[in-house]
């Protein structure tokens, strides 16, 4: 004689008619799952949404700007690049745009009542005219400078130094040196360039003539079709400074940013870790749970087996009803998570990421902690003698 | 032969006899009564022919299988096919639908859930709850819950009901009905042992097995 098998719908049904009549206590049981399973959810969402977001923005910029710096030279002391830089720069025939902007050792205030030590963190900079379509910047009020305009007195603020200035409409003037410059423009955000962003910037023939500039440039920016990049970056320093090529310095914004995105992908342990004893305590909760439901239902498992429940089908109802248990807790947490991600990242402007293998992860974790959590109460229900249900009343 | 117990002991802890040596015969259809005072053993006596225990020395035999020789999983399938079994308490899940606590009776004979549900319907209408099978236990009096059990444990046609006090939390005009079915089941061919310490309910029996300090008086 032997036992019938009870089909899969049948442990569902039974695991699922335990967990019914006490909704109560699954709902706080599962929640420590469901809390465990929507930090973890959360953190590797939110920290691929923004490692999405600075992807994209990689995109968008492009990887295609290189930028030249004097390095120092052999003696230890800081290098200057030659006046002829950027013309040099653009006789490359793999170069599509170049510009040089050159540090102007002077200060920029609102007026000249402010001491010329509150500099505010704004550099003066002298720019050639081709910088702003070489960075893909853009003009928000006013006017870029040209051949006309970097001759006068006249100055182009970043975002951020107009900022700190207080300058919000051009015609305004500033206190350049010893002398008023008048606003030309405002930039928009330059994410390649953060420099010049905090830069006034005026024309090379400006600066020479009312601030004393040596005509120096002190970063070259240019752009080349991206398969050209890496020969433009060795052709660099000897094109710039053939006398002494070790003494320039080429680098890529972009990797920077590259730098960022990847470290944003790694996302922080300590918040995962978190999560992880979130869980942990959520499976305990189920563990205690289930634990407490065997004593209680001592009569019920008797009665199952005076129908012919077998051991090992006590068994499975327990485990069963341990699974649905962090299953439901997994299910709410991994909803939680997403909508979690989702919220952070529509506030932040990102691209809401979940990873599916996050989502797969919890779903796999919760059923490992359900089974972990459910072995020891089953074994308990199914060691139980069957005459409980006519003794114990 | 349904029942048959030979030399049977049962020494609970080392040292308390429950059961003394019992010899048992009880034919295919008889209704008999299994009555003793609460520690005479007749609880013991329940268990082992209920197959929810094993002897100590001796043998059980229920419907030809010697439970001895019978794993639990054997033992359970047995339990499932040929054996009912009506509480003193009921032990009906509230909040679930007779007609579900009614089908949970062949849970594990291995019958898909439509055929459960209707078998537990026509259970429901032998046992006079045709009117009854969406009522949950809460909704029901004490007579009609034990009837919902009895249809519990008979739904899957066992060829042995056994009874454990069934009459012992209901009123007499309750208790007098279940008597009445019970004696309607016997009369349709299952064979039934009532354990009972009531003497009214033992004498209404045509057979009384009387037990007292673990033997057959």
């Amino acid at each position: 004689m032997k036992p019938a098998r009870l089909s899969p719908g049948d442990v569902l049904r039974v695991g699922a008619a335990g967990l019914r009549s006490r909704p109560a206590r699954v709902i706080l049981s599962a929640l420590g799952i469901a809390i465990g399973i929507a930090t973890m959810i959360a953190v590797i969402g939110i920290s691929s949404s923004s490692r999405e977001q600075l992807l994209r923005q990689l995109d968008r910029l492009g990887t295609n700007l290189l930028t030249v710096a004097p390095g120092q030279t052999v003696f230890g002391e800081q290098a200057k690049l030659p006046e002829t830089a950027l013309a040099m720069v653009g006789r490359i025939d793999q170069v599509q745009t170049a510009a040089a902007t050159g540090v102007v050792d002077t200060s920029v205030r609102r007026t000249n009542h402010i001491s010329e030590a509150v500099t505010g963190g704004i550099t003066v900079q002298a720019a050639s005219t081709e910088l702003l379509t070489t960075l893909e910047g853009e003009v928000v009020t006013g006017a870029w400078l040209n051949d006309a305009t970097g001759r006068q007195p006249a100055v182009v603020l970043g975002a951020e130094a107009a900022k700190r200035l207080g300058v919000t409409r051009t015609g305004v003037r500033v206190w350049i040196g010893n002398r008023w410059f008048t606003v030309l423009g405002v930039l928009g955000p330059m994410p390649l360039a953060p420099e010049i962003e905090r830069s006034a910037l005026v024309g090379f023939p400006a600066a020479e003539k009312y601030l004393g500039f040596d005509g120096h440039p002190t970063t070259v920016y240019e752009r080349s079709a991206d398969e050209a990049v890496e020969q433009v970056r060795t052709l660099l320093p000897r094109t710039v400074n053939p006398q002494a090529p070790e003494e320039v310095q080429v680098s890529r914004p972009s990797d920077a940013l590259a730098a960022k995105a990847a470290a944003a992908g790694a996302f922080t342990s300590l918040l995962l870790g978190l999560g992880a004893v979130a869980l942990l305590v959520g499976g305990v909760g189920v563990a205690n749970t289930m634990v407490i439901s065997v004593l209680e239902r001592r009569r019920e498992i008797g009665l199952r087996r005076s129908l012919g429940a077998t051991r090992g089908q006590v068994r499975t109802q327990f485990l069963a009803e341990s699974l649905l248990l962090s299953a439901l807790g997994g299910a709410v947490g991994a909803v939680l998570g997403t909508a979690a991600t989702m919220g952070y990242a529509v506030w932040r402007d990102w691209p809401p990421v979940v990873p599916p293998w996050a989502i797969l992860g919890a779903v796999g974790a919760t059923l490992v902690i359900g089974t972990i959590a459910g072995i020891y109460p089953a074994m308990r229900a199914a060691r139980l003698s069957p005459t409980v249900a006519l003794t114990t009343t | 032969m349904i029942i048959e117990l030979k030399a049977v002991t049962k020494v609970y802890g080392g040292n308390v006899q429950a059961l003394r040596g019992v010899d048992l015969q009880v034919e295919q259809g008889e209704l008999l009564a299994i009555v003793g005072p609460s520690g005479s053993g007749k609880s013991t006596m329940l268990h082992m022919i209920g197959t929810l225990d094993r002897p100590t020395s001796g043998t059980v035999r229920i419907a030809g299988h010697d439970v001895a020789t019978l794993n639990d999983r054997r033992l359970s399938a047995l339990r499932a096919r040929h054996l009912g079994f009506v509480f003193q308490h009921f032990h009906l899940s509230p909040g679930v639908p007779a007609v579900d606590n009614v089908a949970d009776g062949l849970l594990y004979s291995g019958v898909p859930i439509r055929e459960r549900r209707e078998r537990a319907a026509a259970a429901l209408r032998r046992v006079g709850l045709g009117h009854r099978l969406g009522h949950r236990p809460n909704q029901m009096s004490g007579g009609e819950q034990q009837r919902v059990a009895i249809a519990r444990a008979v739904v899957g046609d066992p060829p042995l009901l056994l009874a454990d006090e069934p009459t012992g939390n209901l009123d007499s005009a309750s208790g007098a009905e279940v008597l009445r079915l019970l004696k309607e089941l016997n009369d349709a061919g299952t064979t039934i042992a009532i354990i009972t310490h009531d003497n009214d309910i033992a004498e209404w029996c045509p057979r009384q097995v009387r037990v007292r300090d673990g033997r057959l008086a």
